[in-house]
């Protein structure tokens, strides 16, 4: 996907811009170049099937709020989760920070290569279906390893499991997200290890 | 005022002040990158780190604030040790290509790493490498030697008023570029050469040219636009190599703008190096007693009125009081130095100089901009402007066409004269309101209407005083004010331009006036050109004298604001050519009737004699008497005002021989974007 040569807000976008701009005092409306990146990265989520930002969509967030156009490139290119180049349907992005690695992050890169026929981080699918992108700690340890798809977190993963999910996203399926082993949130493997009332 | 210590020594600073800045007090040299007098504090270099008592950490004095009592310590072990190690970091992805580097000998990264780093790195890594840019054509960009300091995305942002620069990425993958690539949009790019403390951002017509311990420098002023900057001219033999910015806080700051700094190639192209005389319809080449003599046999027979001379706009003062008492000797009042035909009146000084000075833009607390684009015709000034804006408070109105950028938001008021009464509103709660005129608004049919009408705007808001002149003339070039000040007008009897061409006069001469349309001047007048390019107006001479340009001569220029300055010779003219007042007074012995001057202190003392200004070189501020110039105010016309610079990069005679210059105009979009 190239350079697209036009961008505007769709309704929802519009809505929600309407009640972001609200949060910020008058005169302030630069505050809102975050969330407004991340709206139009969204929205081409949702129209594109690719969660980027176009050039021309950062100079629409600029023109909007009143800022110089770079000033918005500086921001969209600091952050790390504002992809400034077109990316896949699905954005696996794998944390291999310590704790994740140690519990076979390495497992779950390479299910991502074999299932998605990724070459490596950095690379997206030849369908368009997936971009691979190594993250640092997503702040899931207890239940590592991590694996965020767009949004969402599908944890304890292992090869096996990894694929399987990829299967799912590539019939058009979102797997319940969350751990993979049936973990209540962040709760002991296997259920509740301590105060279940059977002490005393 | 805060006190404190700095080393033991006591030091008194203004409450505010940073750490670095009492430093500077006491005379400790802080070593800094990032940090600039005329820019926001960054605090991103750290090389200015200094101890406090206790502070259990060295501070980044730069944007540390003093505090009562405060003592700080500039040259301890740890200090030491801290600037060791922050130059290690600030080396570690730092070419060390210095040799091939048009920064070397000097760059503050070089200075500072010899006198404050180590011997030599731990690093062993690869270093890592970053794309150049394309900034326009006058900065080469070296990217991998940038060390984001930052400040020419400050300057860019804060002074010049295009932020079109920024640092993007972030870590290791930070880079300082403008995104999208594209040339920056401003006249003051220049300056970022000068700031870059590195050999990142270079001189793209001085790349590879020469070393700064091989040039000779000499000290002189600009003449291309009015301010009259301080400048360097830079040269080996008998080049000019390059122009930097002097500091002068009343006039540039430390700014300058490009086509100051880089037009002066045009200086080597299109140039008169010997005389020339027409014969039979062609020029060709003479010797300076022919020339003489064909121009003496030529003037002999006229009677002083069909005699006529114009000034141009780069002409200095001596060359200007020598023609002038050349015609006088000739009867001849038929002068004028307005080749635009700006109804200046030039009777009073307060009439056509930039009168609250140019300092006094930081005072003035209104602005009305009539008919003028100070962006193009004098971008330092205007980024003073703009300065005064940033500091708040500072309403501006613009009478003149729509669409132009000034880099500071206005009040649209109208785009003709008749708008100029909407802007007593702008001026109304001002204490030091000023009206600045364009040259360009008074050469019109009704100019001196329109300046009759602009002083009466500021008679009205009471900013004509004996404490403050709020009017305030912008002109276009360095010669123009000092030919109004040694009155280059018509005498009484006299015509002006207007009556000079189209046959006025029998023969005119022409010093370095090129500013007009030479198919204007009659077909039977005798036309002699003297000046230094091989302009319009050479090629409709009969006899051409080749003169000095601003760089080859010692000169005198009056600036917008009346400042009588010096300009140096920095290199001899080419070939044949002299200096302009020498030329006068040669020809003047020729015609029998020598002018009463051979030495430049004699021209001088002869300048004084007709304008006391030239030998003291005061300046006025007061207001002495609020009549206005001559004209009708209420005789304003209904045409709107059109910017008289319409692409600043090529205005005069050499900065259209300069091919630095016709590429920007080239890739440089006109400063009017529709914002």
């Amino acid at each position: 996907m190239s350079e697209p040569t036009e961008f505007s807000f769709d309704a929802d976008s519009e809505a929600k811009i309407t009640m972001i701009l609200a949060r910020y005092p008058e005169g302030k409306q630069a505050s809102a170049v975050i969330p407004l990146l991340y709206l139009v990265q969204k929205q081409m989520g949702r129209l594109t099937g690719s969660a980027w930002l176009p050039r021309v969509a950062m100079d629409v967030v600029a023109d909007r709020l009143g800022m110089a156009p770079i000033r918005v490139y500086e921001v969209a290119t600091f952050y790390l989760m504002f992809n400034t180049k077109p990316i896949g349907r699905y954005h696996l992005q794998v944390c291999g920070t310590t704790p994740c690695w140690l519990r076979g992050s390495d497992d779950v890169l390479r299910a991502c290569k074999d299932a998605g026929a990724l070459k490596g981080y950095g690379d997206s699918s030849a369908d368009g279906l997936f971009t691979l992108t190594e993250v640092e700690c997503l702040g899931g340890c207890v239940n590592a390893p991590v694996l965020q798809v767009d949004d969402d977190y599908y944890e304890d993963l292992d090869y096996a499991r990894t694929v399987a999910l990829i299967e799912a996203l590539k019939r058009g399926e979102r797997p319940p997200i969350g751990s993979s082993i049936g973990r209540q949130t962040s709760a002991p493997e296997g259920g509740p290890m301590v105060l279940t009332g059977a002490e005393n | 005022m805060t006190k404190l210590f700095v080393d033991g020594v006591e030091v008194e600073v203004p409450a505010g002040s940073s750490v670095l800045q009492a430093c500077e007090v006491a005379g400790r040299e802080i070593p800094r990158f990032c940090y600039h007098e005329r820019l926001s504090v960054a605090g991103n270099c750290r090389m200015c780190l200094v101890e406090v008592e206790k502070a259990p950490k060295p501070v980044a004095s730069c944007a540390y604030p003093v505090a009562e009592g405060m003592k700080v310590f500039t040259d301890t072990p740890m200090v030491r040790n801290a600037r060791r190690n922050v130059m290690e970091f600030l080396l570690i992805n730092h070419p060390l290509d210095c040799p091939i580097c048009d920064q070397g000998g000097e760059c503050d990264l070089q200075d500072q790493a010899v006198a404050y780093g180590k011997d030599g790195s731990r690093f062993l890594e690869q270093k890592r490498a970053v794309k150049d840019k394309y900034v326009g054509p006058l900065i080469k960009t070296i990217m991998n030697r940038c060390i984001h300091c930052t400040r020419c995305i400050r300057f860019a942002t804060e002074v010049a008023g295009v932020p079109e620069l920024g640092a993007t990425g972030r870590g290791e993958n930070m880079e300082v570029g403008t995104y999208v690539e594209k040339a920056l949009t401003t006249e003051l790019a220049g300056n970022l050469i000068d700031l870059c403390p590195v050999g990142a951002l270079t001189s793209r017509p001085y790349a590879f040219v020469s070393r700064p311990w091989e040039l000779r420098k000499t000290d002189s002023v600009d003449v291309l636009d009015a301010v009259g900057a301080a400048i360097r001219i830079d040269t080996r033999g008998p080049e000019v190599l390059r122009i930097l910015p002097r500091t002068n806080e009343d006039v540039n700051e430390e700014w300058l703008g490009d086509r100051s700094r880089f037009s002066f190639d045009g200086l080597k192209r299109k140039r008169l190096d010997r005389p020339w005389i027409r014969r039979d319809g062609k020029l060709v080449a003479a010797s300076w007693p022919e020339a003489f003599a064909a121009i003496a046999e030529k003037l002999k027979p006229l009677s002083g009125d069909r005699i006529g001379a114009v000034a141009g706009d780069l002409v200095d003062a001596e060359s200007v009081v020598a023609l002038k008492d050349l015609m006088a000797g000739l009867g001849s009042e038929n002068l004028d130095c307005r080749q635009d035909g700006a109804a200046l009146d030039a009777s009073r000084r307060e009439f056509y100089v930039f009168g609250s000075g140019i300092a006094g833009i930081d005072d003035a607390d209104a602005l009305v901009i009539i008919g003028s684009n100070p962006r193009t015709e004098a971008p330092v000034l205007n980024a003073r402007i703009r300065k005064r804006w940033l500091a708040g408070k500072f309403p501006v109105g613009f009478v003149g066409p729509a669409g132009i950028d000034l880099t500071y938001p206005v009040t649209a008021l109208g785009e003709g004269p008749s708008a100029i009464a909407d802007a007593a509103a702008i001026l109304k709660d001002a204490k030091h309101p000023m009206v600045l005129v364009g040259r360009g608004a008074l050469a019109r049919p009704d100019g001196a209407a329109v300046a009759a009408a602009a002083w009466a705007l500021l008679r009205g808001a009471e900013g004509l005083r004996a404490d403050w002149n709020g009017f305030c003339v912008l002109h276009q070039f360095g010669g123009q004010v000092g030919a109004l000040d040694l009155g280059f007008v018509p005498g009484p009897q006299g015509r002006s331009l207007g009556g000079m061409l189209g046959g006025g006069v029998d023969a005119l001469w022409l010093l370095g006036a090129d500013g007009f349309d030479p198919a204007l001047i009659g077909p039977e007048t005798f036309v002699i050109y003297q000046g230094h390019h091989g302009d319009r107006a050479a090629s409709r001479a009969d006899v051409i004298l080749p003169g000095a340009a601003y760089t080859e001569k010692e000169a005198t220029y009056v600036n917008t604001e009346g400042r009588v300055q010096r300009g140096r010779a920095a290199v001899a003219p080419p070939g044949e050519a002299r200096e302009d007042w020498r030329i006068l007074r040669a020809f003047s012995a020729v015609l029998g009737t020598p002018l009463p001057y051979d030495t430049i202190e004699a021209v001088r003392a002869r300048m004084a004699a007709v304008n006391p200004v030239f030998g003291s070189g005061f300046l006025t501020a007061a207001c002495s008497d609020p009549a206005g110039p001559a004209g009708d105010p209420a005789a304003l016309g209904d045409a709107p005002f059109v910017p008289p610079i319409p692409v600043y990069w090529q205005a005069d005679c050499i900065s259209r021989a300069s091919a630095t210059m016709a590429e920007c105009a080239r890739v440089i979009p006109p400063a009017m974007a529709a914002e």
